[in-house]
């Protein structure tokens, strides 16, 4: 039983990290129809900035991360904003031009970061409670798991708030349907734009700050990997649909653990594939399709 | 006297989509106040003409609004010049309810609620109702609603009576008629018993050209012009 516990409550954990990067490429594709591959960079950078950053900060591991994870979702939230107004902008009639420049953004940045920090991974500044475990139901969970999927909690609700409640949330969840006809109603749909990659872009970057706590280190291939089951949490979830993501979030994370422990340790990525064909071939447009919210 | 300047020209506006030339060469001017119809036989460029002088398709010519030539302008800062817009196919946002439709067009200024409510008293029962489950009929209750809702000089109207039940046509010929007379309509129509009702002057288009311009009452009142421009028999009654 404990052991199940323990499976569940770090699957949660990872399908947290899931859901914060899929989030932010669900939302991009299902509003602006852009397959953004630098997501992941964008979680790598994130990443090294709240490193970097806590490096230069005084005090103790809690506060370094802190600090540096308050610098970390700026530095996501702005570089995502500047890629979409100088790369994405000029190309929105052009998507396959797009992908090229997104998947070459990606590489660069990546190669940047290895070139600057070089290929070892660094230590990443963790407060001692969090690596401290609790005891739930006879398991010892890390209590980072708890921190992990608290965060993708409150996003998760503070997302479906911004939607519901604020016009641009509105002015989003009209584009995911009609970006043509939001823009015929007097809606400059590009500053939507931009928010949505900014916001997606700290998403990311939170991502790779808890990611950085989940594994006590970063390094320049973290974007990347976590990036590929991104993209298959927004195939399951359906793209353009929060609710959906999350969904396919904790399912993915859950089904890599068990898969991991009970099946085979390596199969959990082969579980994943298998769901993601699974709901392809039942529901070609995911769980719950192009509809924000 | 000199005739008074036109609301809208429309000059020499060419579209190419794919490989088809549909617009080619399309001029007209419409005149402030009341209705004109855009008439002409399915696929002739109507709705494109409407969507170029949109923005929503690349074209080439010029569309001159109040003097101003909006043809250099993207969709949105066209409809923030005063242009309201009713696509042919309603396009309601399906997933968002009746109300926030109706917010989502809302552009500052004074919004007539007050009218949109009159015209369309179901709407405020069914605010909070998802507009994709609402009938076609009321769908396009919304998305006139939408234009009619800032103080647009001008609204473009694409086919608002198509796939309709007569009863929902006479509301919506209504609704137009009240909208025409705060307003300037250009309207796609293809039901000329709505054309007959509620226009003054008709633009006929074909083979992407405009073939007769004149009075709606002159044209419906002719039998042969109709058949030969539009191709179905009859006036408009």
């Amino acid at each position: 039983m404990s052991t199940f516990v323990l499976l569940t409550v770090t699957g949660l954990g990872l399908g947290a990290m899931y859901f914060l990067i899929a989030s932010g490429l669900s939302l991009i594709y299902g509003l602006m129809g852009v397959l953004n591959f630098a997501h992941g960079a964008l979680l790598t950078v994130g990443a090294y900035a709240t490193w970097w950053t806590s490096t230069k900060v005084d005090g103790g591991p809690g506060t370094k991360l802190l600090v540096g994870a308050l610098a970390g979702l700026v530095v996501g939230a702005v570089l995502a904003a500047l890629i979409e107004l100088v790369l994405i902008r000029p190309l929105y009639r052009r998507p396959v031009e797009q992908v090229l420049v997104t998947v070459g953004l990606a590489l660069a940045l990546n190669a940047l970061v290895e070139a600057i920090w070089g290929f070892d991974a660094r230590p990443f500044p963790v407060p001692s409670w969090l690596i401290d475990t609790t005891s739930v139901l006879g398991a010892s969970i890390p209590n980072d798991r708890f921190v992990e999927i608290a965060a993708a909690a409150v996003v998760l609700v503070g997302l479906n708030a911004f939607l519901r409640y604020t016009r641009y949330g509105l002015i989003i969840r009209a584009g995911v349907e009609n970006r043509a006809m939001v823009t015929a109603l007097g809606i400059d749909v590009r500053k939507a734009f931009t928010l949505v990659f900014a916001i997606g872009g700290s998403l990311a970057a939170l991502a790779g700050v808890l990611s950085g706590v989940y594994y006590g280190v970063v390094d320049p291939g973290r974007g990347t990997s976590l990036l590929i089951f991104a993209f298959i949490v927004v195939v399951i979830g359906g793209f353009g649909s929060i609710g959906g993501t999350a969904v396919a979030a904790v399912a993915v994370g859950l089904i890599q653990q068990y898969a991991n422990y009970y099946a085979s340790s390596g199969l959990g990525d082969l579980a994943v594939v298998l769901l993601l064909a699974i709901v392809l071939l039942l529901k070609p447009e995911g769980l719950s399709p192009k509809v924000a919210h | 006297m000199s005739t008074p300047a036109p609301l809208i020209r429309v000059d020499d506006l060419h579209v190419h989509l794919g490989e088809s030339h549909v617009l080619q060469g399309i001029s007209f001017d419409v005149p402030e106040g009341g209705v004109t119809a855009l008439l002409g036989r399915n696929g002739v460029g109507k709705t494109t003409t409407l969507r170029a002088m949109m923005g929503l398709v690349p074209r080439r010519g010029t569309v001159t609004l109040a003097g101003e030539e909006t043809t250099r302008l993207q969709t949105h800062a066209i409809v923030r010049r005063g242009v309201g817009y009713v696509p042919e196919d309603r396009d309601v946002f399906a997933g968002l309810s009746v109300d926030e439709n109706l917010r989502l067009a809302e552009r500052g200024g004074e919004l007539r609620y007050e009218l949109v409510y009159e015209l369309f008293p179901e709407l405020k029962a069914r605010g909070g109702q998802k507009a994709g489950t609402l009938s076609g009929g009321q769908q396009q209750m919304v998305a006139i609603a939408r234009a009619l809702l800032n103080d647009n000089p001008v609204l473009l109207v694409d086919e608002p009576t198509k796939g309709l039940a007569p009863l929902l046509v006479t509301e919506v010929a209504a609704a137009l008629e009240r909208a025409a007379e705060l307003t300037t309509v250009l309207l796609v129509e293809q039901n000329l018993a709505v054309v007959a009702r509620v226009a003054q002057q008709v633009v006929v288009v074909d083979g992407g050209r405009v073939v007769h311009t004149g009075s709606a009452a002159e044209l419906l009142g002719d039998p042969d012009k109709v058949r030969s421009l539009l191709g179905v028999s009859g006036g408009g009654h």
